[in-house]
């Protein structure tokens, strides 16, 4: 993004006032020619790890190459993820909202001779509607875009969110100046608190009511308070508050700020997982940024009011994302959860009250403060008011970032913004809540996607992360998959938690090798409910979920594996073999040449075999045969090996 | 390539903080990524310098899975078994890794060229199954694209 050393640059200007911080952003847009064209390029994890760098610097280069001249010459400009990383590298021109897709380096010299200079649209790199074949030329018609409600989302992919500038124009820090110009801090909470928000990281606590307990608690202890921010997104197939703090970071920090007014905080801790680097320098620059501004740090926006913020990093371990775990980590020790006797709004860091909330939840509130808490509990249903982020993966089509107001369906999420699954048939079933969720089936498809209708149905909102799955993913497997995470993730202090979780996984595994009773079944039920009952945090408390839900909706895909030695879904190894059809293989020898057993063999462009005898089931044909042409069955062939030893 | 870069000066690194409790983890954090892993000598400093008992720093060094104390190697493949990528075949390249590598998920290999790593969702699941090899993203990795750029790390 921007290389030059952007805080230098406005240092000298330090915003003393609100109406100050009014002007600038009047300044800024007044800066700006509307019709001056802009190409974005999005620089979102998805969309770099697809090649935008390449993208980038091609268009750069063919816009030195076309030598515009200066006056009408387009911004190239980089932002945060713009939700449909499926469809990646992105490139959108402005201000006609052009949204190229699938953009190659190799396309740029097209893009700035049709696009730039002739102002036709290139029509191949358009995003085509998957029904009519029509290309849709402009990203707000394409029916993924179409369906969501971007307001938490609404800023990222606009601006480049390591310029402050770009923020403060499209309206960034305003929140935060009406706070300190017209509301008390109780006017504050009570907003919060009229809005229904609810936290974004998992257990849907109302904000408001936690920010209440703190001033409570502050009542009778005194200051300081801390204000704290979870950015450690556990979730091991989620990525929302991952892009938000990329995407947009000033919302985040906007957000801290505007409770450490309520609350009187001084300082404030951003924890971020450490495998987003990103994140974290893009969190680092907008904090020194803001500070040079005056809008962190003393005397904020000129007022009396002085506030700071740091960021710890993560250091891989999932249980950090707890809350006690989270500030004993950032204290400097080993991350356990400590009892909660006492809740953390009384005692949390450093033995402090202490406000915890997830970067998400953080980022809503400047939208509440600007819009007002009757807006916001206008969106979505009455006891889940706003929108939701979700990262929508898996066996879907429009894999990305979506926004919805609470209360979608999981079917319109599905299906008309994530385009269904891929070859067309209905999804088996959707996993949201990560490790702490369930498996919601098909059947349930219309449940509304709120926090109480998700717990109805044994699974829970989480935060965010939304797994779809087809027919080709098994059940067992998955939920054997979650068991090992917690198991590995388990800090180890309660008994129930780090005994059963592996117990229960044991079980798993030998059900997806085919052995097991239904009495264990029902074992794993009342196993599932001691490690509940018996451990301290939510991770031992909510681990045995995804088992449970599972079973509850498909008890038959389980009795197939012990019943009849079947994985239905073709996944469970020991369960399966692999055959190549005699009719569809080309005798190619791509397979013959990867298999790591040589356990294929064949004349050259006639049908080849698979030597069931020395076959380890590592899928490696499967996975690179061109032709379709590898079959995977259940139950497994029985070799004659397995025969002999039988015998 | 050595295990430990010579140019890194590991008090220049421990000068970057107060002594301090909180800021043990920033510091093994920072040893960590100059050295790829926790030298004994560097603990030691470390405890001297913000006032934790050796014994407490060893626990927090172990607990968090993205310090070692043991060198890794020089470059780091790490495969992404989020859950997205689970479902699109991780497993299946951590066990193709394993067999091609001769170690286990965690280890290094014997040469110190190659430590192989698991990690969890990286943000880019529509590219999944993701391989990362030390910052080169590999998307909708395959048995055959890891093969080749094995080899181009054996023949740097
Ligand atoms: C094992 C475990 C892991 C958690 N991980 C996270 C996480 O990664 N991010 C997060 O925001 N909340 C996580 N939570 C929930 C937090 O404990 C806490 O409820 C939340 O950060 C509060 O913020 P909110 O009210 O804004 O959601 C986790 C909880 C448990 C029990
Ligand atoms: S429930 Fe599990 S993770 Fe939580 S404190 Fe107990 S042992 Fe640790
Ligand atoms: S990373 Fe570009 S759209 Fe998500
Ligand atoms: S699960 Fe692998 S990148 Fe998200």
């Amino acid at each position: 993004m921007a290389e030059t050393n952007v805080a230098q640059s406005f240092t000298e200007r330090r915003l003393g006032s609100a109406a100050d911080l009014k002007l600038y952003q009047e300044e800024l847009l007044a800066q700006k020619d509307p019709q001056q064209a802009e190409v974005i390029v999005c620089y979102g994890t998805g969309c770099l790890a697809a090649g935008a760098e390449q993208v980038e610097a091609a268009l750069k280069e063919a816009l030195d190459q076309a030598g515009l001249d200066t006056k009408v010459r387009p911004l190239i400009k980089t932002t945060g993820c713009r939700g449909f990383c499926s469809r990646g590298p992105l490139v959108v021109i402005q201000p006609e909202g052009l949204f190229y897709q699938k953009v190659k380096a190799s396309d740029a010299e097209e893009i700035v001779q049709t696009t730039l200079v002739e102002g036709q649209p290139v029509e191949r790199l358009l995003y085509q509607d998957p029904q009519s074949g029509e290309p849709i030329p402009r990203e707000q018609d394409i029916p993924f875009y179409k369906k969501q409600h971007r307001l938490v989302l609404g800023r990222i992919g606009s601006v480049d969110p390591t310029d402050i500038r770009e923020s403060i124009a499209a309206g960034a820090y305003q929140a935060l100046a009406k706070v300190l110009t017209g509301m008390s801090p109780e006017d504050v909470v009570s907003e919060v608190e009229k809005s229904g928000l609810r936290g974004r990281g998992g257990a849907g606590f109302p904000t408001g009511r936690k920010w209440r307990g703190a001033l409570k608690a502050i009542e009778k202890k005194g200051r300081p308070v801390y204000v704290v921010c979870n950015g450690d997104e556990g979730d091991p197939g989620a990525f929302m508050d991952c892009m938000i703090m990329e995407g947009d970071p000033h919302a985040v920090l906007e957000g801290m700020i505007i409770a450490a007014y309520a609350l009187g905080s001084e300082q404030g801790y951003i924890y971020v997982r450490h495998e987003y680097p990103v994140a974290i320098k893009h969190l680092d620059l907008a904090m020194e940024q803001a500070r040079s501004l005056g809008l962190l740090g003393d005397n904020i926006l000129g007022s009396d009011f002085c506030f700071d913020l740091r960021i710890n990093r993560g250091a891989g371990a999932f249980v950090c994302g707890e809350s006690t775990a989270l500030f004993t980590s950032i204290e400097g020790l080993a991350g356990e959860p400590r009892p909660k006797y006492v809740r953390s709004v009384e005692e949390g860091l450093w033995g402090r009250p202490t406000v915890l909330n997830n970067v998400e939840s953080w980022a809503n509130v400047p939208l509440i403060i600007n819009n007002g808490a009757d807006w916001f509990a206008g969106i979505g249903v009455p006891h889940s008011t706003g929108t939701k982020v979700f990262s929508l993966v898996g066996k879907v089509n429009n894999v990305g970032l979506v926004e919805v107001p609470m209360g979608t369906s999981l079917v319109e999420i599905i299906e008309e913004i994530g385009g269904g699954v891929p070859g067309g048939e209905p999804f088996k079933a959707v996993q949201t809540g990560g490790p702490s969720g369930g498996c919601i089936p098909y059947s349930l498809k219309d449940v509304p996607v709120d926090y109480d209708s998700l717990s109805k149905v044994g699974s829970m909102m989480g935060s965010g992360g939304m797994i779809v799955m087809d027919e080709r993913d098994c059940v067992v497997d998955v939920a054997r998959y979650f068991l090992r995470f917690l198991e590995e993730e388990s800090c180890g202090k309660c008994i129930p938690c780090r005994l059963g979780l592996t117990r229960l996984r044991e079980m798993l595994d030998d059900f997806s090798k085919g052995k097991g009773t239904e009495k264990d079944v029902e074992e794993i039920e009342s196993l599932g409910e001691a490690i509940k009952d018996g451990s301290l945090c939510a991770l031992g408390g909510s681990a045995p979920n995804p088992v449970l839900t599972t079973l509850q909706y498909f008890r038959d895909e389980y009795l197939a594996h012990i019943n009849e030695r079947r994985c239905p879904a073709g996944i469970c190894k020991e369960l399966i073999s692999y055959q190549i059809d005699q009719e569809a293989c080309t005798g190619c020898r791509t397979c013959a040449r990867l298999c790591p057993q040589e356990a294929i063999s064949g004349e050259k462009k006639k049908p080849h075999t698979i030597d069931q005898d020395k076959c380890i089931q590592c899928g490696i044909c499967l996975e690179s045969c061109n032709f379709g042409a590898v079959q995977v069955i259940s139950p497994a062939l029985v070799s004659q090996k397995s025969q002999e030893a039988a015998s | 390539m050595s295990t430990a870069p010579v140019e890194v000066d590991i008090d220049e690194i421990i000068e970057r903080y107060p002594g301090k409790q909180e800021y043990l983890i920033f510091l093994l954090q920072d040893v960590q990524s100059a050295f790829r892993y926790i030298p004994p000598e560097a603990l030691e400093l470390i405890c001297d310098h913000t006032g934790v008992p050796l014994s407490q720093a060893y626990s927090v060094a172990t607990f968090y899975k993205s310090f070692s104390l043991k060198p890794k190697g020089e470059h780091q493949v790490k495969v992404c078994l989020g859950t997205a990528c689970h479902l699109k075949g991780g497993e299946r390249l951590v066990d193709d890794l394993e067999r091609k590598l001769k170690v286990k998920a965690g280890e290094t290999t014997a040469d110190l060229l190659v430590t192989l790593e698991t990690v969890n969702c990286l943000g880019c699941c529509a590219l999944s199954p993701v391989v990362v090899v030390d910052d080169d993203y590999l998307a909708q990795a395959t048995s055959g694209k890891l093969n080749k750029k094995l080899k181009s790390l054996a023949a740097q």
